[in-house]
């Protein structure tokens, strides 16, 4: 993984400082909450209802096991002992005390770790496919890109006071893993017919109070001008960006105005009016950079599948783990491992230090040293050889850690909402644990299933991209919940529908419960809820949901 | 009735106002008030020493019930009690008839 150079260290140890300097003058009154405001924001420190909560930055999702040490650490010695991994691929603590928090990001500083761009009108962590440099279907390793990005986006100088909050998502796989045509602006690698790589640019998308997918503005803009084009991208946003209306304030509101098209013609003005050379990106600097992601040293003696087969065998745990949790590496012998996150009745995302702490050490004895987060709320271990599958499980489900839940109804996204949130106006931790709680007798008979909660419109949860979306929202001082259908994201991304008027929070899961009873009752053969959703239409969803009783 | 409450600004935990210019965790210490009266408290909670040690004092809504104080939104509530989430805080609010 790409590890700080001097300026690097340099950088974070000298803003580390002049944070602490900052705490230092609000606790003594020499600074107002008005002027600290900004401030923590830029070192990605929120007040939220209990405490303070800290989100730090997991570049892309990629962490190391000293790092995610350190996380564990962090959890125990400042927060309670856990931490919550978000829709971002990064992680929050949320029971930080602000005296406390120089300490934590010199912590975090000393394993290449900090909180800066987190929060605020700036470029947010650039995310990718948690399976990158593993994924058997990918043209190239997208960390390579994801980090020149950040490189590039980081603190940059014109682009520090954008309209509003800026989120890049890149993927270079077959299958969309990173959910790419929601963010503000999305990458696809592509390799043209001369074999030259470069990317599909997407643009204008975005969930929140408008949800909308991006629309494509260029299919190849070749790997040499990533960076011209992206400014070219920004200049324009820069530019027309609405700055006197927050709800109107993100790129997807300007391309929707604009129209893709013309947004494409500004921007296609821009970059060729721009001195592209200037800014190229150097094959060179891509190789180094590319480095620091090579492979590592595979193990490529055989597996004898047929323990693996008798191991499952004798024991179904491990054999529903197998079915859901793997998935196919690009080396033989070898899978990536999905940890989830999400066992039955707990809170989607969580994860105690303990965990961590074992996960870390998982990850040095069976898996290189290597984790991802995904923005799914799991983790990932991506080079796993299979002959330790079966150990590796035991170990897991021994912590607390071996559900069988990728991909099923119980891997459900959710926001921290009202429980801990300050912007919430409902709460969703709950819904999602009774939710699991009870659809998890049946999920292997619903297969492959998608429920994503958010605790307001700002839509942290991607509620609109869930099959079945669910959104908390206060009516007269009233948790109730809007149910939407048919979002789907990846590759089929779609933005669900909303069904009717919203229930009550004491029936979200009976009315999930009817809901999924009209899908296997009416869905045809393996159809996935979308395709049945769109195929039959909402009626006979409204008719089970909202039948007079 | 009205109370006022803020965030500690060293830690962040969710304090209330009591007369006199102090602040305290727990809310049954808050200086409840009629609501023709909210105003001069968040009058008197804003003009105390300097540095004020909470961060964006406010008036909420409150009761007295059974001798003890209870915001009336389940934020409130929230706030006061901890998260309703389970065992990861340790601390669980019950909410009657809610999911």
């Amino acid at each position: 993984m790409y590890r700080y150079d001097d300026f690097d260290h340099r950088f974070i140890d000298e803003r580390v400082a002049q944070y602490r300097d900052q705490v230092r003058r609000r606790l003594a009154g020499q600074l107002s909450e008005d002027e600290f405001r900004p401030l923590r924001l830029m070192n990605g420190l929120y007040l939220q209802l209990h405490a303070y909560m800290l989100r730090v930055a997991i570049p892309y999702g990629v962490l190391s096991s000293n790092q995610l040490r350190k996380l564990a650490q962090i959890g125990r010695r400042f927060d309670r002992g856990y931490g919550h991994f978000t829709t971002r691929q990064n992680i929050q603590f949320h029971w930080i005390k602000l005296e406390e928090t120089p300490d934590i990001l010199a912590e975090l500083a000393s394993v290449e770790m900090h909180a800066i761009q987190t929060s605020g009108n700036s470029f947010r962590n650039t995310t990718t496919d948690p399976f990158a440099g593993a994924a058997a279907d990918e043209i190239e390793d997208p960390r390579t890109y994801a980090e020149i990005i950040r490189q590039w986006s980081t603190l940059h100088p014109e682009f520090s006071f954008l309209p509003r909050k800026f989120k890049i998502a890149i993927s270079a796989a077959t299958e969309d893993r990173a959910a790419v045509k929601m963010h503000d602006l999305g990458l696809y690698l592509r390799r043209n017919e001369a074999g030259e790589i470069g990317f599909e640019v997407m643009v204008g998308g975005g969930l929140g109070r408008t949800p909308l997918l991006s629309h494509t503005i260029n299919p190849f803009v070749p790997r040499r001008h990533l960076f011209s084009y992206l400014e070219a991208v920004l200049r324009v946003y820069n530019q027309y960006g609405r700055r006197d209306n927050l709800y109107k304030s993100r790129i997807k509101i300007l391309v929707q105005s604009l129209g893709p098209k013309k947004f494409a013609e500004e921007v296609e003005a821009e970059w060729n009016a721009s001195d592209r050379e200037a800014v190229a990106l150097p094959d060179t600097y891509v190789r180094e950079i590319a480095a620091a992601f090579a492979p590592p040293n595979y193990d490529r003696s055989p597996t004898d599948e047929g323990a693996i087969t008798r191991d499952a065998a004798g024991n179904s745990g491990f054999a529903r783990w197998l079915k859901h949790n793997i998935a196919t590496h690009k080396v033989p012998d070898h899978a990536i491992v999905t940890i989830s996150l999400k066992p039955i009745g707990e809170t989607p995302g969580d994860c105690t230090s303990d965990q961590m702490d074992l996960i870390a050490a998982l990850a040095d004895e069976l898996g290189h040293g290597e984790i991802r987060v995904t923005y799914e709320q799991n983790l990932v271990l991506p080079h796993v050889r299979r002959d330790r599958l079966f150990t590796l499980w035991q170990k897991l489900d021994a912590a607390g850690l071996g559900s069988s839940n990728i991909g099923l109804i119980s891997d459900i996204i959710c926001c921290p909402g009202m429980d801990y949130c300050s912007l919430a106006t409902a709460r969703s931790i709950p819904v999602a644990q009774d939710l699991s709680r009870h659809l998890a007798a049946r999920e292997e008979a619903i297969g492959n299933f998608s429920i994503k909660i958010s605790g307001c419109i700002n839509a942290c949860g991607h509620h609109h991209l869930g099959n079945i979306g669910i959104l908390g929202v206060d009516k007269n001082g009233e948790e109730v919940y809007q149910i939407t259908l048919g979002g789907d994201a990846g590759n089929d991304a779609a933005i669900g529908a909303i069904l009717g008027p919203a229930v009550k929070s004491g029936e979200v899961t009976a009315s999930i419960d009817k809901l999924i009873d009209v899908y296997l009752d009416r869905r045809e053969g393996s159809e996935r809820f979308p395709e049945t959703y769109r195929r039959i239409g909402a009626k006979p969803f409204k008719d089970a949901l909202y039948a007079p009783r | 009735m009205q109370l006022v409450t803020g965030n500690r600004l060293r830690d962040g935990v969710p304090v209330y106002f009591i007369e006199g210019g102090r602040w305290s965790p727990a809310l049954d210490d808050a200086s409840l008030v009629d609501d023709s009266k909210a105003d001069s408290l968040l009058a008197e909670a804003l003009g105390g020493p300097k540095p004020l040690p909470v961060v964006a004092p406010i008036l909420i809504e409150a009761t007295r019930q059974n001798g003890h104080i209870e915001g009336l939104s389940l934020r409130e509530r929230i706030r006061a009690q901890g998260p309703t989430t389970g065992p990861m805080t340790h601390q669980r609010l019950v909410i009657p008839g809610a999911s």
